[in-house]
């Protein structure tokens, strides 16, 4: 028994969170104190994470697929 | 302080991730059908989660923004609790301690102790721990309601509550599971979350070059030489040299052996990620994988504080700096929120506060796994209901989380009462930790230690470390706290770092010495074939033949090693 693949939840959460701070960076970028950074943090940092769920998830994906085969070989093997 | 202005977009953001992270304990509850899947994930966890688990459950928010503070207070010698500290430690309980904690199947380090010494040594450590980790915990969630009231404004009782309810609901779902991957969410997140920050206070500061010329000013403020925030070695021959007060003898001793040692290699609390690993290899490997990044965090959290300080010194162009206390003194533990509220526009702003209140919650969850494992298993299972099935075993791991959590919360609001209470509990930890390191030593590594040598010598080490406190003093030292209580100083550090270091030495000295005259003295219980898989000389060594030599844990402890060493001498 193995528990489920924790790149999963940790590649959503990234591409959600991810994707809610590339819509902040559509709005204005001014910080509590009032500054104005000249780099748009939001979009840039945003996109970063989402690339990094998507990572996540390709990982995931593929650890999921190596087992599925993995599986169906022990299990031809049993039958034979 | 001004309150964090935080827009739907933050709230959001905070919702989501908590969403996850009781999503996490619901999907995880099914799993949990034993007290091995609840206590001890099964033995299930695989080498890189539970690498990043038994990093990220040290990784609480007290020492995210205890370091930052550290970094404003002492320049980059605040990295030596990292490069000289942990990552030896980490390397050591990898290559020499695993193989016993895992190997004995022991569930616990104080089963451990049963099983090389006797039930009163288990007892002794299981009751200390026990209490010290509840208190922990309720210590971690009153630091972060009175953050969270001071820089959002919310209110101290909600906060307390709603973290607890959290905590409380994945933990007694998932177990230590649930506990494990959130931690290793939380790491991701911090990561996310402050290496912005870092980049864009360097920005304002100039890059390095302009940080160590303001450090250089921050410094000679301070009747330093100019290098003595941004070297970690070329100032510490002489301790009022150095911002830390603290010479090389007392770092090396004090922080890079006693404490460190005492800490990574005997806290259960880190310890249980370990043990959670789905194979020996996966085991030995754990600390390793946690030592790579574990190397770099101080980039990550002690950066902030040094460009905190030195743009305090001297304003870069966005006009960021440290506010002062009433009583004139810089605010060091207000860095990372102020930085935050500095250069953060709403949407990154969320989170950074996501990840610093995950890993407040994640502090709190870690010792509540590490207690209710310790509760059921060496003192309900030891002494009160020793035929306990397994059903009832589980039953009693999620009873005594919730337990475990009221306690929490009633030690928040000691705490918040009586505000010395963190530095009280800093102490006691001090105190235990410290010699438990050479009970450990003494007793994978010499055949001869017997039980009475070694609950005399662990009680005469926690005795020495009081006595030492009760009769010294930091400097500028004003409350009995921070020592001097018994009356009579002796000699007074120059600094509270000193002092603590020198603790922990007298500490450990006595329990070395103590355990091996009073084992000479003594007969050991146990035969060598009980004693099998528990010491060095009767364990037969792990040669790992089938593994590639680059990837075994000896290898790769070298390897760390090495590359730590690299660090030192950078930033010599």
């Amino acid at each position: 028994m193995s528990y489920f693949d924790l790149r999963l939840p940790l590649g959503w959460l990234f591409v959600i969170l991810g994707l809610l701070i590339v819509c902040a960076g559509f709005g204005a970028q001014v910080t509590s104190e009032g500054m104005s950074l000249g780099w748009n943090v939001d979009f840039l940092w945003g996109a970063v994470m989402v690339g990094f769920g998507l990572i996540c998830l390709w990982f995931a994906r593929r650890y999921a697929k190596k087992r599925e085969s993995s599986d169906l070989a022990n299990a031809g093997s049993d039958r034979s | 302080m001004k309150p964090i202005r935080l827009e739907l977009i933050d709230g959001a953001i905070l919702v989501v991730y908590f969403a996850f992270v009781l999503g996490i304990g619901f999907v995880l509850k099914r799993y949990m059908r034993s007290s091995t899947d609840f206590f001890l994930s099964g033995r299930l966890i695989p080498t890189w989660v539970a690498g990043l688990a038994f990093l990220s459950a040290n990784l609480g928010a007290q020492e995210v923004i205890g370091m930052a503070a550290s970094g404003a207070k002492y320049g980059i010698m605040t990295s030596h609790f990292y490069w000289v500290g942990a990552i030896p430690a980490m390397v050591f309980v990898a290559v020499f301690m695993m193989p016993f904690y895992y190997g004995s199947k022991a569930r616990s380090v104080p089963e451990y102790l049963k099983m090389r010494f006797d039930e009163k040594t288990r007892a002794l450590n299981a009751m200390t721990f026990a209490g010290m980790t509840v208190f922990s915990s309720g210590i971690s969630m009153y630091a972060m309601a009175l953050l969270l009231n001071l820089i959002l404004g919310w209110d101290f009782n909600v906060s307390v509550w709603l973290s607890a309810i959290i905590v409380l609901l994945y933990i007694s779902l998932g177990g230590l599971t649930s506990a494990i991957y959130n931690e290793v969410m939380q790491f991701f997140l911090i990561v996310a979350g402050f290496a912005p920050l870092v980049f864009l206070g360097l920005r304002d500061v100039g890059g390095w070059s302009g940080l160590q010329t303001r450090l250089g000013e921050v410094a000679t403020a301070q009747h330093f030489a100019p290098g003595a925030f941004s070297h970690s070695w070329r100032f510490m021959g002489n301790a009022a040299d150095n911002p830390m007060g603290v010479e090389w003898l007392a770092m090396l001793m004090g922080l890079g052996f006693v404490l460190s040692f005492g800490y990574w290699c005997t806290d259960f609390l880190v310890i249980q990620r370990a043990m959670a690993a789905k194979s020996m290899a996966a085991a030995r490997r754990t600390p390793l994988v946690a030592a790579v990044p574990k190397m770099l965090f101080p980039f990550l959290v002690i950066l902030p504080g040094m460009i905190a300080i030195a743009l305090t010194q001297h304003q870069g162009a966005s006009g960021f700096a440290l506010p002062s206390k009433p009583d004139g003194s810089l605010n060091y533990d207000l860095v990372i929120p102020l930085m935050l509220r500095h250069y953060f526009p709403s949407g990154i702003l969320g989170l950074g506060l996501t990840a610093l209140m995950a890993s407040f919650m994640s502090g709190m969850a870690g010792n509540v796994t590490a207690f209710n494992t310790v509760w059921t298993y060496d003192i309900y299972q030891a002494y009160l209901r020793p035929r306990a099935s397994d059903s009832g075993l589980l039953w009693m791991g999620r009873a005594s989380t919730v337990v475990g959590i009221v306690i929490s919360v009633g030690a928040a609001y000691f705490a918040a009462h009586f505000n010395n209470i963190m530095d009280l509990l800093q102490l006691v930890f001090a105190f235990v930790n410290a010699p438990l390191f050479a009970t450990f030593l003494l007793g994978m590594f010499w055949r001869r230690t017997t039980g009475h040598g070694a609950f005399v010598g662990l009680l005469s080490g926690i005795l020495a470390a009081a006595m030492h406190h009760g009769l010294t003093q930091p400097m500028g030292a004003q409350t009995l706290v921070k020592g001097g209580w018994l009356g009579h100083v002796l000699r007074i550090y120059p600094s509270e770092m000193a002092q603590n270091f020198w603790t922990a030495i007298f500490a450990w000295t006595t329990c070395f010495v103590v355990t091996i005259l009073v084992s000479l003295v003594t007969t050991r219980k146990k035969s060598d074939t009980e004693l099998g898989g528990l010491i060095w000389s009767l364990t037969p060594r792990i040669l790992e033949e089938e593994t590639v030599w680059y990837k075994r844990p000896f290898m790769l402890g070298i390897f760390v090693l090495v590359l730590v060493l690299i660090l030192n001498i950078i930033f010599w």
